[in-house]
């Protein structure tokens, strides 16, 4: 809202309005339910999965330090040498297990996601709409040796046994995978193509407090008419809802102060956040009023 | 002062108690306490989730609280998995995948499995004549560190002794299990090259069969030709047989992204994805038991002629459960179709 007066100057420049983007954005792919209902998912953006894969890897080397640590103690505890030959055998085995199952395991669970995931809040989702199936968590988790593991291998083997060009052809190899989610609109990694699925963004939201409960009127004494509540849209009561949540000082102070300015408001007694929080609700119903009978005005820009 | 409160308000606070609950719910199934929920709880889950549906369709209309939307968006998404998410545990789909899922992923692709297998046999015998006429051809096909010694300049003796380990001075177990992480690797590996169409795979299989093929030749030329035959049948059949399923599930993939037919090349790609998956499945399998047979079979066994009868029994049940072998499923399938 700080940027009000160079937009006015600028939609009068304007003849018409500029076009509006429906609801969402480049990220939201629509998921319509059996019943009828469109999910609108949001897709993961690839820092994201790349913090998310970061953790994942994290969280595996500590559990092969704690498992190797575990095979040297029972070592010791055995002395012999038939004992020290089943601990390799076991170490190696599950070294295996754990790089290749670990995520297998995980995204086979309700939550469809590896503990890395979860704390991004991701999950894995059939692209299609359809069930998640276990072939395709397995496909996906095969091609992840291909993009991954292969090329880091060769990148950190000793030098005599790879040569400078095979480091090289790694780089290049390992680059063109890695980077294979930035180029395709739907961020799908080479594992994600064969096997149908995405990635999709399912945060745990918690239900905030409705900031419009007390009703319209609450605060005696702040009444605003209906120009001073045309002057908004919903683009910008969703931004004042913002800052009312977060509630910075001076976030408050500075907006209330322009919206006072802009809807010739004469300033009160009243605090700057009650001052807000009275706008908000009364200019939520007035635009939810509108909305209910069909005229669901987007912004400030819009005059239908 | 009632009336003045908002419609989406009022809205809220009629519907708010069925989504609390089906939040703490999912919370729950979601841990992996679902066998603590009762019956009544269960039930009630999927009524609950059609609820906050409804409830999001309504709120997108009448309300404009973003917190709102964003809260049921989120609590619609993660129920709507959950109902419609994968189904059953861990284990019916495991069985599941052996009864049915891996035989007929096998079936469907047995022409790929045919090419893969013409194209070992190719590199065996490639691998054969040219280490057999000139044995330097050795070391271009064998890596060294598999090899571990085992080239054209070592004796007979020494030869002889790498097929009969003595079990203190070597420990082979833990070689073996180190091969089976290498040939999974392998497997892992041809599959997924399959997605450069095909040719890294077709590449990676004949280099596999030139491999065994020189390895091979290097003991028939030495005299020892019976005595490896039991040596590497006895895990190589499986083995072998993995690599190959492995390669036709690479090559189709590579077939279906190269060649998608009437499909987008993504929606093929992603067929023939899911069903290489699940061969893919079984090949790991297989190289789990060809990597026992050669850790601790071939080292508990060291008469020739029973490690022959191993690699005969390996040669007859795979195929035999591969090819012949029908699940429950795919009866009903069949007599249904």
């Amino acid at each position: 809202m700080a940027r009000d007066a160079k937009e006015k100057v600028q939609s009068k420049e304007k003849a018409k309005p500029a076009p509006r983007p429906p609801i969402g954005d480049a990220e939201v792919r629509s998921l319509v339910t059996p019943e009828g209902v469109d999910l609108r998912l949001r897709l993961a953006d690839v820092g994201q999965r790349f913090s998310a894969l970061l953790l994942d890897e994290l969280l595996m080397g500590a559990i092969f330090v704690a498992g190797t640590v575990a095979v040297i103690m029972g070592l010791l505890a055995l002395h012999s040498k038939g004992g020290f030959e089943a601990m390799i055998v076991v170490w190696l085995l599950a070294g295996f297990l754990l790089r290749n199952f670990y995520f297998i395991a995980f995204e086979m669970s309700a939550r469809a996601a590896t503990p890395g995931k979860r704390r991004c809040g991701l999950r894995v989702a059939a692209r299609n709409g359809g069930r998640l199936t276990a072939d395709a968590i397995f496909v996906r988790n095969a091609m992840r040796e291909l993009e991954l593991y292969i090329p880091i291998g060769v990148l950190f083997a000793p030098t005599d046994l790879v040569g400078g060009w095979m480091k090289a052809a790694a780089t290049v190899w390992c680059g063109v995978f890695a980077l294979l989610p930035l180029f395709n609109k739907d961020r799908l990694r080479a594992g994600d193509i064969l096997a149908g699925t995405w990635v999709v963004r399912v945060p745990d939201r918690r239900l905030l407090r409705d900031l419009a409960q007390g009703g319209v009127h609450e605060t005696a004494g702040i009444r605003f008419t209906l120009e001073q509540l045309d002057a908004y849209g919903i683009k910008e009561l969703q931004v004042l809802e913002d800052v009312l949540r977060r509630f910075d000082r001076r976030a408050v102070q500075v907006v209330a102060d322009r919206i006072r300015e802009k809807i010739g408001y004469a300033r009160g007694e009243e605090s700057d956040g009650a001052f807000l929080s009275a706008y908000y609700a009364a200019l939520r119903q007035r635009l939810e009023a509108r909305a209910l009978l069909g005229r669901r005005r987007v912004d400030k820009h819009d005059k239908g | 002062m009632s009336e003045l409160q908002l419609k989406s308000t009022r809205f809220r606070e009629e519907r708010e108690a069925g989504w609390r609950r089906l939040e703490a719910l999912l919370g729950k199934v979601e841990k992996g306490s679902a066998a603590g929920l009762s019956d009544e709880d269960l039930l009630a889950i999927p009524v609950l989730y059609r609820a906050a549906l409804s409830s999001l369709s309504v709120a997108r209309a009448i309300s404009l609280d973003r917190s709102l939307l964003d809260y049921l968006e989120s609590l619609c998404a993660r129920a709507y998995f959950l109902v419609y998410g994968v189904r059953g545990s861990i284990w019916t789909s495991l069985w599941r995948f052996f009864l049915d899922d891996w035989p007929a992923a096998a079936r469907a692709l047995w022409k790929e499995t045919l090419v893969a297998a013409a194209l070992t046999v190719l590199g065996v015998l490639v691998g054969y004549g040219l280490v057999m006429s000139q044995p330097e051809w050795f070391d271009a096909f064998m890596p060294q560190a598999l090899a571990a010694g085992r080239d054209p300049s070592a004796s007979v003796e020494a030869l002889r002794q790498t097929l009969y380990s003595h079990r203190q001075s070597e420990p082979l177990s833990a070689f073996a299990a180190y091969l089976f992480t290498h040939n999974a690797g392998v497997a892992l590996v041809a599959f997924a090259l399959g997605f450069a169409f095909g040719l890294p795979t077709a590449f990676l299989v004949v280099s596999n069969g030139c491999m065994m093929g020189a390895f091979v030749a290097l003991f028939v030329s030495k005299g020892l030709g019976f005595q490896v035959g039991g040596w590497l049948g006895i895990h190589g059949v499986t083995e072998n047989f993995a690599i190959i399923l492995a390669g036709a599930a690479g090559f189709h993939i590579g077939w279906a992204s190269a060649f998608p037919g009437e499909q987008a090349r993504l929606d093929a790609a992603a067929a023939a994805g899911k069903r290489a998956g699940a061969l893919m499945g079984g090949v790991l399998v297989m190289l789990l038991c060809a990597g026992m047979l050669e850790g601790l079979g071939r080292q508990l066994i060291q008469s020739d002629l029973v490690r022959y009868a191993i690699a005969g029994a390996t040669a007859v049940l795979w195929p035999a459960y591969l090819y012949a072998f029908r699940g429950p499923r795919t009866k009903l399938e069949q007599a249904g179709g």
